[in-house]
């Protein structure tokens, strides 16, 4: 949750507040697989009958094995909500039950169930002004942002701030230049020429802007490390939404 | 419903404490927040039990600890499917806040409010007869802050977005309203052992 063990979250409605409720098991249509350095992978699917998608909202893929037993897990879509195809960006864990599978078994053609979209609190309207800041996989559901703010011909709109080991492992890492992108690898230089070293305010102070909404998406503590960058360079809290992904913290 | 091509699956648990679509995290303990974690000041902090009560009932830091308190042990879990089993916290059950503050004729739902906004529903009886608790020790420790610290609902039957961390308020309601997580698609109920995820489960 956008997930949640007792997660806590602002009362304020996100956007107008209405909410499509993700409805019943959609089948999933495996259209195109994409492997990645370390095992990720980009799998775009065609869900018949999915709703109309918001920037930054997440689907829950569920895997069943022939005895009826199932795994689900919640992965950000990476696509523009105009782009008819959902896509997934999976980081493939070791020994994950879910990203295992998704990065080593699955082929253009099968079928996968998925629900969604889920999710109404970490999405991105579309016309304020966004910071976004991700760390390794938290960046897919920013890369929504990022296209859909292309998409509508407002680039500027969404600055996005990508932290990862290295730019291999950095996801989308073409799509994160020009504009007011900023990638800050921990492990190696960047493209752009900063030196390596964990994101710090440096990174984030100079695409800061009264008014902006900001989105924070990763591990619990590249969330943890970040959102109180954010906050420690006056951003007010209410204005910060947060999305920590699974126990990878 | 036919499986996924080539998924057999880890080893299924056997464990009859996880509910449907669970996993054991064993020690781990995920954080899963929507926000930047509060800073709390203590000499500051109240807890409160207002809406359609008999009288207001407030208490400081000091005088919520000076109740009686529980010890509770057993399983929690995460909507996100993980389950963490055979863990404990310390607090005062929901049911002496509640008498405390008396609820009116029609008293049916309670809306919990945390220090930074967040909302949570659910139906009284949820909250009632040694089910809930406002808790701040987990396994003889101060509950950590980003486990919603220093206080946090604990209403261990349903799944955990229910057990709102930084409680501060308790709203008694005649009618359901709809807190953070339940208007953003998850279920008004929560219930794990039903599968109760999402609106319409
Ligand atoms: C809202 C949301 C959006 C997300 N979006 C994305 C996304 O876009 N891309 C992405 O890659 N991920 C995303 N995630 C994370 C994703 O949902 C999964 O948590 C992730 O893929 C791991 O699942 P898994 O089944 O592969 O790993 P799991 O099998 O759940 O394991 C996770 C890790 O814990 C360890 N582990 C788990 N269970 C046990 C056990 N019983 N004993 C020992 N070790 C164990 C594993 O070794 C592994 O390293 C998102 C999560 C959320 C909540």
């Amino acid at each position: 949750m956008t997930g949640t063990s007792a997660s806590a979250g602002p009362a304020g409605p996100a956007g107008s507040g209405s909410l499509t409720a993700p409805t019943s098991w959609a089948t999933g249509v495996v259209r195109e697989v994409r492997h990645h350095a370390g095992g990720a992978v980009v799998l775009r699917l065609a869900v018949d009958g999915m709703g109309p998608r918001l920037p930054g909202q997440h689907v829950v893929v569920r895997l069943r094995a022939d005895d009826g037993y199932t795994a689900s897990r919640s992965y950000s879509v990476a696509s523009d909500p105009a782009d008819p195809l959902v896509e997934l960006y999976v980081e493939r864990l070791v020994d994950g039950e879910v990203s295992g599978y998704l990065g080593d078994v699955v082929e253009v053609g099968d079928e996968l169930e998925v629900r969604g979209p889920v999710g109404g609190w970490f999405v991105w309207d579309g016309v304020r002004p966004a910071l976004a800041v991700g760390g390794g996989s938290g960046v897919v559901p920013l890369v929504s942002m990022l296209r859909h703010a292309g998409s509508t011909g407002h680039p500027d709109r969404v600055c996005l701030v990508a932290a990862a080991r290295t730019l291999e492992r950095l996801p989308y890492a073409d799509e994160l230049v020009g504009g007011c992108q900023v990638v800050a690898l921990s492990q190696e230089r960047s493209p752009a020429g900063r030196e390596p070293g964990r994101l710090v305010a440096a990174d984030l102070e100079p695409l800061l802007r009264t008014g902006q909404q900001v989105f924070v998406c990763g591990s619990s503590a590249f969330a943890e490390h970040a959102s109180r960058l954010v906050v420690d360079l006056g951003v007010p809290a209410a204005d910060v939404r947060v999305e920590r992904f699974g126990p990878s913290g | 419903m036919a499986g996924t091509r080539g998924f057999t699956g880890r080893g299924r648990s056997a464990d009859p404490r996880l509910p449907p679509g669970q996993h054991d995290t064993g020690s781990g303990w995920p954080v899963l927040t929507a926000e930047v974690t509060p800073s709390v000041d203590l000499s500051r902090w109240t807890m409160t039990v207002d809406g359609l009560v008999g009288r207001l009932a407030s208490w400081t830091w000091d005088e919520l600890r000076a109740l009686p308190t529980t010890t509770w042990s057993g399983d929690i879990h995460c909507v996100t499917t993980w389950s963490k089993l055979g863990t404990s916290f310390r607090g005062v059950s929901v049911d002496v806040l509640l008498e405390a503050a008396g609820p009116g004729p029609g008293a049916a739902f309670v809306l919990a409010t945390s220090t930074t906004g967040y909302t949570t529903n659910l139906p009284l009886a949820d909250l009632t007869g040694g089910r809930a608790w406002v808790v701040w020790e987990h396994e003889g420790r101060p509950l950590p802050v980003e486990h919603g610290g220093p206080v946090r609902l604990l209403v261990p039957h349903l799944y955990f977005w229910k057990s709102a961390k930084w409680v501060t308020r308790l709203t008694v309601l005649d009618r359901d309203e709809p807190g953070f997580w339940e208007r953003n698609g998850y279920h008004d109920r929560g219930d794990p052992w039903l599968e109760q995820r999402y609106q319409g489960d």
